[in-house]
């Protein structure tokens, strides 16, 4: 009987749940990191938001839907505990209103913004303009660029329609090849 | 300025977010247009920068460390494995109790039976003592250089207890003295062993005068450094009555 209770303690140890929650959690690890250093631009906070994060994901991984995108819900988590932080308030107080519907106007000068950043080769001109964009403008070309999300998915992290992805996203580039082409004109 | 159209969708093409038959359209036509293909081949040069420039930052192995322990599975369950452990500590300490009593009442039970065993032995054989007398101090000195100590015989004038006589005996090992005295056709046994000589460690029940699963009645003490066992098929106050000779004559 009483190794009957030994191997009742180890079976449940075993079966534990929460083993899942950390095989789906720990590989996106590295890539929420890095988007929570965007996000703040301050390694400290950034490690404090993760670690918020991952709190708050565990706790309430009972209400994760089995079989749904994992990535989008956990990035989710964090974007909206960054939102109210307060760096992530001070951030938005500056985000610029979405303008639907409205076209991007491309540049006709022969030398266009990618040509000067190829003359230059310097990725940490790239580095310094993404720093310079507005965080709504930074974090979906972030999702994008970087993490290669499809804009369904960025929809569902943002909890903002396709559409807003898109011209988000094209603002974003626009500001972007602006920022690094000072000098030339956008027709 | 046919190509505008096309233009304004390049970075969604490039994306890989057109329908696919708008895809293969834009495919089609990238691969006739020389401005077109040039615009394409410079945004995914710049969408290959921002992906190198976007990975800039990496956790420290301190950091990852510190999220893996907090996300383990012990950490959320450490509660209930230690009321499971407790319980299973209590099972096993109240487990071993047990077993330690029921091994000590089943060691008592032995040697009450083996006691019984050397009385009906006795009884059974041809000659159930080795020294035949009714005389106490003619058997205690038989006794001397058999057994490795010496015990009294109670003076039996004025009972009904005769003395028939002695033997050696063995119990658990130890050798000990068994004497048969006779009361109105009953035959009784006394054996006397040393106590510390007994390695069973019995738990003695002096209370018992009938122990359980033995045809015959049995009263045991332990009196200067000797356990005393009167068994035999007399009547309870009849053992009793030989019991407290020798208790008075110790």
């Amino acid at each position: 009987m009483i190794a009957g209770w030994f191997t009742l303690v180890c079976v449940s140890e075993t079966s534990l749940p929460s083993g899942s929650f950390e095989q789906l959690a720990m590989p996106h690890f590295e890539p929420l990191y890095n988007f929570a250093c965007w996000l703040t631009q301050d390694r400290q906070e950034a490690e404090d938001l993760v670690q918020e994060t991952y709190a708050k994901a565990l706790k309430g991984f009972s209400s994760f839907q089995q079989g749904t995108n994992f990535r989008a819900w956990i990035y989710k988590i964090l974007r909206n505990t960054f939102l109210t932080s307060r760096t992530g308030l001070k951030a938005t107080a500056t985000v610029p209103l979405d303008v639907e519907g409205e076209e991007e106007v491309l540049p006709t000068a022969k030398e266009t913004p990618e040509s000067i950043l190829l003359q230059r080769s310097d990725w940490q001109q790239v580095q310094q303009a993404m720093e310079r964009l507005p965080v709504a403008y930074r974090e979906v070309l972030l999702l994008c660029e970087v993490e290669e999300m499809s804009y369904q998915e960025i929809s569902s992290t943002l909890g903002i329609p396709i559409g807003t992805v898109m011209s988000r996203l094209s603002r974003a580039r626009k500001t972007l090849r602006a920022d690094l082409r000072p000098g030339i004109q956008e027709g | 300025m046919v190509c505008e159209s096309w233009k304004a969708k390049l970075d969604t093409y490039l994306d890989g977010e057109l329908p696919e038959e708008e895809m293969r359209e834009f495919d089609a036509h990238v691969r006739g247009c020389p401005s077109c293909s040039a615009d394409a081949l410079t945004r995914v040069q710049m969408k290959r920068a921002i992906l190198l420039a976007g990975k800039r930052f990496s956790p420290s192995t301190e950091f990852r460390k510190r999220i893996q322990q907090s996300v383990a599975p012990q950490t959320r369950h450490s509660f209930g494995l230690r009321w499971m452990l407790a319980a299973a500590a209590v099972i096993l300490v109240v487990g071993t109790l047990t077993i330690s009593y029921v091994r000590s009442r089943s060691s008592g039970d032995q040697i009450y039976s083996e006691v019984a065993d050397l009385h009906v032995a006795a009884l059974a054989s041809s000659s159930p003592v080795d020294v035949v007398s009714t005389d106490r101090h003619t058997v205690k000195p038989w006794f001397q250089g058999k057994i490795p100590f010496a015990f009294n015989l109670p003076e039996l004038q004025n009972t009904e207890f005769t003395l028939l006589g002695g033997r050696m005996t063995y119990l658990d090992q130890t050798p000990g003295a068994h004497l048969v005295y006779d009361l109105r056709k009953h035959h009784i046994s006394v054996l006397v062993f040393q106590e510390r000589a007994l390695k069973l460690t019995a738990r003695w029940d002096e209370n018992v005068r009938s122990p359980k699963n033995l045809p015959f009645n049995m009263e045991t003490w332990s009196q200067g450094g000797l356990r005393y066992f009167v068994i035999g098929d007399a009547n309870a106050a009849d053992i009793d009555s030989l019991a407290k000779l020798f208790k008075a004559a110790s």
